[in-house]
């Protein structure tokens, strides 16, 4: 008996690394080829350890193409992302409260709108928004990527925040109101302060989504040197641009880093976040 | 005296309007943003965008009014429209269903009290973080490329492979791979939901003799189908969004065969600005999504439980 639960434990965590290892694979084998010498990365392919170490790839790559490093494609994409961050912070807060606190008319209806939205396809906004900034000049400026998030152009986020806000108990409001606060300072001062973890979880998902999206940088950004990381790794990618590979993946690396970082130190509050909305809700 | 208090009564009536009004004013007030957001750059633009989708329109010349023949070219004259809808929807149908699968399984899988499962969890859902973005996009195109690491996997056991991504046949499955790989949300969705299930249910039907198949079956599934629900409106609403993969790996060939919807769309608004044309497409997009999520909560009520309804 005790033997059989041995065996059924060792087996349960063998196949469970057997599987994980086929899980993580293409991204070590991306590492591994990063660091191969050249000729050997589809030599050896399936290989993840690189006969000889090859570092020089990462700062060939930095030095990106044309007269464009990394660097400026790193430092557009923390603009970019930072921005959309606090304007996406900004907005879900706001209008969340109002959502969950504020007993205005036509609440309800404007609530659906918002649910509504919440499904909608980006595509199907994508050619309207793309006439829309076009004709305000905005194209080929960082704003269509940013303003969007000032306005609550997300709404999962508000969503998420209503369903946190609703959690905060309403006595805390209501004692404030006695002590002849206002509405807004029971938003600054009352709830604002408690809805820190969902504050955290916001700026994660925003920060993810940001700094991996590809499409709408694609869409509007022409010139080179406004280009996100995304967009300069898919232009250093080019199959007609190309000359070795190891650079390519050391690249693409280097694009991943900042998400597994922020992945393996804030992974309690993505869980929650992705929860929050599908099984309290 | 009378008059006295229907003085009175109309000043209340018209404090409690007066009231009414700030509080819709603060309401108004702190969604502003989105409304804004919401009149501004959705429902006005959309509007808008229905106008363009009559018309012929490149952006830099005023719009020509052609009526239905947008539409009407769609539906009856262009083939690459209707394989764009066939590749689209074998996509969502060949990656929603097996992507749900994998999630649930791997979630029964980490639904227990061992050691090393918050280890686990996170280990599988690294690839959902990264999945989506460009690097993971140029990599997989290697992956799975001639000389890639598939084939020299498939090289050991005497197979010799293609180049995946290139092939007419398989190049649409390398794309449904990326997207199944990528499970992680829905697996953690159907953990918290696998975890929201009494234990009591179990230890009862263990007491009537039901096997765990049975318990899967008669407890599991249905016990969870409102988290089911979710993930498939959300995944089949991702699924007709995907665009990234599509442009990137394959660039919707070989011979249209990946060509996705959103490429398709892509193509006609940004490659040949044709406007009008594009916004057609996206209006034909909104419907179809909208017809599929009706389809679902139309369906919902034959198989999801919700426990405040009681029992069925």
């Amino acid at each position: 008996m005790m033997k059989n639960k041995k065996t059924r434990t060792l087996l349960y965590h063998g196949g469970i690394w057997a599987l994980g290892f086929l899980m993580i694979y293409p991204i070590l084998w991306t590492i591994a080829s990063s660091l191969k010498p050249e000729s050997e990365i589809f030599r050896n392919a399936a290989s993840l350890i690189p006969t000889e170490w090859n570092w020089g790839s990462y700062a060939q790559g930095w030095e990106g193409f044309g007269n464009l490093t990394f660097t400026t494609f790193f430092i557009n994409s923390t603009f970019v992302t930072t921005m959309v961050v606090i304007g996406t912070l900004f907005s879900s807060t706001l209008v969340a409260f109002g959502f969950a606190r504020v007993n205005f008319r036509f609440r309800t209806p404007l609530f659906v709108c918002m649910i509504v939205t919440l499904m909608l396809p980006q595509q199907v906004t994508l050619i309207p928004q793309y006439i829309l900034f076009h004709n305000l000049g905005w194209v080929n400026t960082y704003l269509p990527l940013i303003v969007p998030a000032f306005i609550g152009g997300i709404p999962f986020f508000i969503f998420l925040m209503i369903q946190f806000i609703r959690g905060i108990p309403r006595e805390l409001d209501e004692a404030a109101y006695m002590d002849g606060a206002s509405t807004f300072s029971i938003f600054w001062r009352v709830v604002l302060p408690l809805t820190t973890p969902a504050l955290a979880t916001v700026a994660i998902f925003s920060f993810y989504w940001t700094w991996d999206d590809f499409m709408t940088p694609l869409v509007y950004l022409n010139d080179t040197k406004l280009y996100t990381v995304a967009l300069g790794l898919q232009m250093f990618s080019d199959p007609s641009s190309v000359s070795a590979w190891a650079p390519m993946f050391a690249m693409s690396v280097v694009s991943i880093v900042p998400q597994l970082l922020v992945f393996l130190f804030f992974q309690k509050y993505l869980v929650e976040g992705i929860t929050a909305g599908s099984v309290k809700g | 005296m009378a008059q006295e208090m229907k003085v009175e009564g109309r000043v209340q009536k018209s404090n409690k309007l007066r009231s009414q009004l700030r509080t819709d004013l603060i309401g108004l007030g702190f969604i502003a943003p989105w409304l804004v957001g919401f009149l501004g750059f959705i429902v006005g633009p959309m509007l808008v965008s229905l106008y363009f989708s009559f018309t012929n329109y490149d952006l830099l010349s005023t719009p020509v009014w052609i009526g239905l023949e947008n539409y009407v070219q769609m539906f009856t004259n262009d083939d690459r429209f209707w394989k764009a809808i066939r590749v689209t929807f074998i996509f969502v149908f060949g990656s929603v269903p097996l992507k749900l699968a994998f999630a649930l399984f791997v979630a029964m899988l980490f639904n227990t009290k061992r050691r090393g499962v918050g280890l686990y969890r996170t280990l599988y859902y690294v690839p959902s973080i990264l999945g989506g973005s460009v690097a993971i996009a140029v990599v997989w195109k290697q992956l799975f490329g001639m000389n890639g690491a598939i084939n020299d996997v498939l090289g050991f056991f005497g197979i010799s492979g293609t180049d995946w991504v290139a092939s007419p046949d398989f190049a649409l499955s390398t794309l449904i791979i990326l997207v199944v790989w990528q499970f992680g949300s829905p697996m953690l969705i159907f953990l918290a939901g696998l975890k929201a299930i009494p234990y009591e249910l179990y230890e009862a039907a263990s007491v009537d003799g039901a096997n765990p198949v049975v318990q899967f079956f008669k407890i599991t599934l249905p016990m969870l189908s409102p988290v089911i629900f979710f993930n498939l409106v959300m995944q089949t609403i991702h699924g007709f969004m995907a665009f990234t993969q599509s442009f990137l790996i394959t660039e919707g060939g070989p011979m249209d065969n990946t060509l996705f919807y959103a490429v398709y769309l892509y193509e006609k608004a940004f490659a040949h600005f044709d406007m009008g044309y594009a916004s057609a497409l996206a209006w034909v997009l909104l419907l179809i999504c909208a017809l599929f999520t009706a389809f679902i909560f139309r369906t919902a009520k034959s198989w999801v439980y919700y426990e405040s309804e009681g029992g069925n």
